[in-house]
């Protein structure tokens, strides 16, 4: 039986990291069919918000330029997979991999501590959210719907999206105690997804307090900073959109370890 | 390799374990015997470092838990009381991943993945999926890949709950095995024949405490007499019946369905009670068991 | 399962296992506590998905993006607003949707994760009656779903005639009727829930954004128009919104009709043949 005669030091967090990243990996190579289809969401979204009601509409005012309907309604279709992806991993996922299947309890068992968990499952969701991200960036070139080398800074952009609401949506998940509570996850799922600015422009909230509480949700910032990035647009509002983003995926990521401690340490 | 004292476990009001000593040494099979809530698991997910500590001190491999964590687990095997296996990876990559978690190099972790697919006989099921696997081989494979970083020290939470008496019977074989090969085990149960089988010394734990320590040989010899009448009369009469028998033996237990009598000569138990006109309709004369032993120092039955 | 009939194991039990001995009424009724119980415990879970999501489809899409969008009823099938034109599309696929989730994970569920199927069938009910109860609860909820829901957008005033909302809900009725027959079939014989993401993926989220629920089909081009066509969603949307927006061609609403019947034939056909295959082992 003895094979290891020396015991392996703990691990490093990035070797940590490296081998969630693995686990993961293995368990979706054979799911490619999942992994393929993941990306078409956005892709049916464009083409038929985005062309197919498209052609009822003109063109829109972004930033006081004239854009056509496919190209305001493209970034936004960026920016709101990163979203709706890094929902679905570290909300469902999450729950589903910490409440059934037991695998955190099973990974404390080893070396691994909260921290590697929490850091390993968002970099993964993060990993194949820039995947999707990137090749639908590369639809978007391919149908012309970017309009400057701007555009290239978008991938970047909807990882720091995905970062910020997979750090923040899994340390929600950890006050969930049944599928019930994923009710209240879609009522906060759908509203983002549909008033951020995404169908139409901001103006349709009229100059008053209501457009002001959108352009105070996380999603507006992440669709108006991929809509200035690929229609090269550029204002101040990318700014505020970055720190924005980074401190809520800070703040959620530090209270996600809290909070795995507290729940899987006991 | 485990050293506690005072050892308290609490969740909010609760009180889980409450003070608890004890050590147990290199090479050992070490059990912790009780029914369900006495604070046997809690126990071990101490050890097992992954839950905090309430009170008292508890050292593991001479590391404390709140501190060093990671390195006690690199070195412990934890096999729960539920199969905690991961279902989305194949047999075989459930202990590969799970080594790679350790941090053992790939080719160590494939090698000690084969070793041990062999071990727990499986190695047919190798690319199966986890949920095709009987409760059996489930059990085992858990098992299995609690050894996967050749740990020095074994957790084993209710190792054979819930399986057939023949898939029972070949994990204890294997579990025989390790301890030959210098494994040291720690074992919880409510099973007393399991305790019987395997255990070197074990402690008896109710409601967060000890109740009695010892090897199972010494237990019994210090709370029970070597031999056990059972006697099972007609429904609802054991409890007035067991008055007029009791002097018969050292002590009258009454259960619902039996009543025993505790006699160093079981047989004589029997022939006087038929003596006295009183017909039981099944009588069983028995040597005594762990299951006696706790009856006696809890007054409860272990299969609650 | 089929052994354990017992004494009664002649041959003439064997194909008596699809439908039983109750009449199919008799068989539905004997669930009917099942399925309330069951109602009673996830009611609250259907209002937000089932309610509040098309609602703020309705108000994101129909009237927020629907005020730039100028009302042409040449462009917009015979609709004078975006607002409805939209709304009886969105209603249809919504009765979809909630067919379709209704009849995927809980079918799998009582096959595999609660058995409840199993325990059902040890008593006398048969397979037809489990079908038919499952299928009568999901077209509760389309039918209760799609009704509030109409009854919430008549204020916006985009129903002309008093009669053409009633029969847009029975054309949803139908729709769902259609899909959680098909959709019951197919989850009998699904392994693995891997294919329920498939269904949504390739199935829910294509017929409902190209089905002519957002826009008319004959902006897709002539190709795809067509293909759009034969999808059983495109039916009930161009069904229900003929009802709404009052203008009706009779020959379209019988083909429309005869599609969605045959479907619902069909699939409840195999939806009880798959569910018997499954059982047996």
């Amino acid at each position: 039986m003895a094979l290891i005669q020396e015991i392996p030091a703990p691990l490093t967090p990035a070797a940590a990291t490296k081998v969630l990243v693995l686990r993961n990996y293995v368990v979706y190579k054979d799911a490619w069919k999942l992994f393929i289809t993941g990306f078409l969401e956005p892709v049916f979204y464009l083409f038929s918000i985005g062309i197919g009601v498209g052609q009822l509409i003109d063109t829109f005012e972004f930033h006081g330029e004239a854009i056509p309907y496919a190209e305001f309604v493209a970034p936004a279709m960026l920016a709101t997979s990163a979203f709706n992806g890094a929902l679905l991993d570290s909300t469902y996922n999450v729950f589903f991999k910490m409440k059934y299947e037991k695998l955190y309890d099973q990974m404390l068992a080893t070396p691994l501590t909260t921290g590697d968990i929490a850091r390993g499952e968002i970099t993964w969701g993060l990993m194949r959210g820039s995947v999707y991200s990137a090749a639908f960036l590369v639809v978007m070139a391919l149908m012309g719907l970017t309009q400057s080398w701007w555009a290239v800074l978008a991938l970047p952009a909807a990882v720091l999206i995905a970062f910020a609401f997979s750090a923040v949506c899994m340390a929600v998940t950890t006050w969930m105690t049944s599928w019930q509570d994923f009710d209240k996850i879609t009522l906060a799922q759908m509203p983002l997804f549909l008033f951020s600015a995404t169908f139409f422009p901001i103006e349709a909230f009229g100059d008053g307090v209501l457009r002001w509480v959108v352009e105070a949700t996380p999603l507006y910032r992440g669709v108006v900073l991929c809509r200035e990035l690929t229609t090269g647009v550029i204002t101040w509002e990318s700014a505020i959109s970055v720190v924005y983003l980074v401190v809520m995926g800070a703040i959620g990521l530090f209270v996600v370890r809290r909070r795995l401690d507290k729940l899987l340490l006991t | 390799m485990i050293s506690a004292r005072g050892l308290r476990k609490s969740f909010g009001d609760f009180e889980a374990v409450k003070g608890i000593d004890v050590e147990v040494r290199k090479g050992e099979a070490f059990g912790f015997l009780g029914p369900n809530g006495a604070g046997k698991s809690s126990t071990m997910r101490m050890i097992a470092s992954v839950s905090p500590v309430s009170g008292g001190e508890l050292r593991i491999l001479g590391m404390d838990p709140a501190t060093d964590g990671p390195a006690i687990r690199g070195r412990l095997g934890v096999c729960p009381q539920e199969d905690t296996l991961d279902n989305e990876l194949n047999v075989f990559d459930n202990l590969y991943i799970y080594g790679r978690y350790f941090g053992i190099d790939r080719a160590t972790c494939r090698e000690r993945a084969q070793e041990l697919l062999e071990f727990a006989q499986i190695t047919e099921k190798a690319k199966a999926k986890v949920e095709d696997l009987s409760g059996g081989m489930k059990r085992r494979l858990t098992i299995a890949r609690s050894l996967i970083n050749n740990p020095d020290l074994l957790l084993l939470d209710e190792p054979t709950t819930g399986l057939d008496p023949q898939a029972r019977h070949v994990l204890w074989d294997q579990l025989f095995r390790l301890k030959q090969a210098g494994v040291t085990l720690v074992i919880t149960t409510h099973y007393m024949d399991e305790a019987e089988q395997l255990c070197d010394r074990l402690v008896v734990m109710d409601k967060g405490r000890i109740a009695a320590e010892g090897s199972p040989r010494e237990l019994i010899d210090a709370h029970s007499t070597r031999e056990v009448a059972e006697l099972r009369f007609g429904v609802g009469e054991h409890e007035a019946l067991a008055e007029k028998i009791e002097d018969l033996g050292e002590r009258v237990e009454v259960l619902p369905d039996r009543l025993l009598v505790y006699s160093d000569h079981g047989e004589d138990v029997v022939t006087a009670v038929l003596d006295r006109g009183l017909h039981p309709i099944a009588t069983l004369v028995r040597r005594s068991t762990l299951e006696d032993v706790f009856l006696r120092l809890t007054g409860r039955s272990l299969a609650d | 399962m089929a052994t354990e009939t017992g004494a009664d194991t002649s041959p003439t039990t064997r194909p008596l296992r699809p439908t039983g001995s109750l009449s199919a009424w008799e068989g539905m009724a004997r669930q009917y506590d099942y399925w309330l119980t069951v109602l009673k415990r996830t009611w609250r879970g259907g209002v937000v998905s089932s309610f509040l999501t098309p609602l703020l489809y309705v108000v994101a899409m129909g009237v927020l993006l629907g005020g730039f969008i100028e009302g042409d009823p040449d462009r917009l099938e015979g609709a004078t607003s975006y607002l409805a034109f939209v709304v009886p599309g969105l209603v249809a696929s919504h009765a979809m949707t909630i067919a379709v989730s209704e009849s995927t994970y809980p079918v799998m569920g009582a096959i595999k994760w609660h058995r409840t199927f199993y325990a059902q069938l040890a008593t006398p009910l048969a397979v037809r009656d489990l079908v038919n109860a499952f299928v009568g609860f999901v077209m509760f909820r389309v039918a209760s779903a799609c009704a509030v829901f109409m009854l919430v957008i008549a204020p916006f005033g985009v129903f002309t005639t008093w009669w053409g909302p009633i029969l847009a809900w029975l054309s949803q009725v139908l729709v769902g009727f259609a899909f959680a027959t098909l959709v019951f079939a197919y989850s009998a014989r699904l392994k693995s829930e891997e294919g329920f993401g498939l269904l949504f993926r390739l199935g829910v989220i294509p017929l409902t954004l190209f089905s002519g629920a957002f826009f008319p089909i004959s902006n897709l081009g002539p190709v795809l128009e067509w293909i759009a066509r034969l999808t059983p969603l495109w039916h009930g949307v161009s069904l229900s919104r003929m009802f709404c927006v009052g203008q009706v061609d009779w020959s379209l609403v019988a083909l429309h009709v005869v599609v969605l019947v045959t479907l619902t034939v069909v699939g409840w056909f195999l939806a009880v043949r798959n569910l018997d295959r499954r059982l047996e082992v």
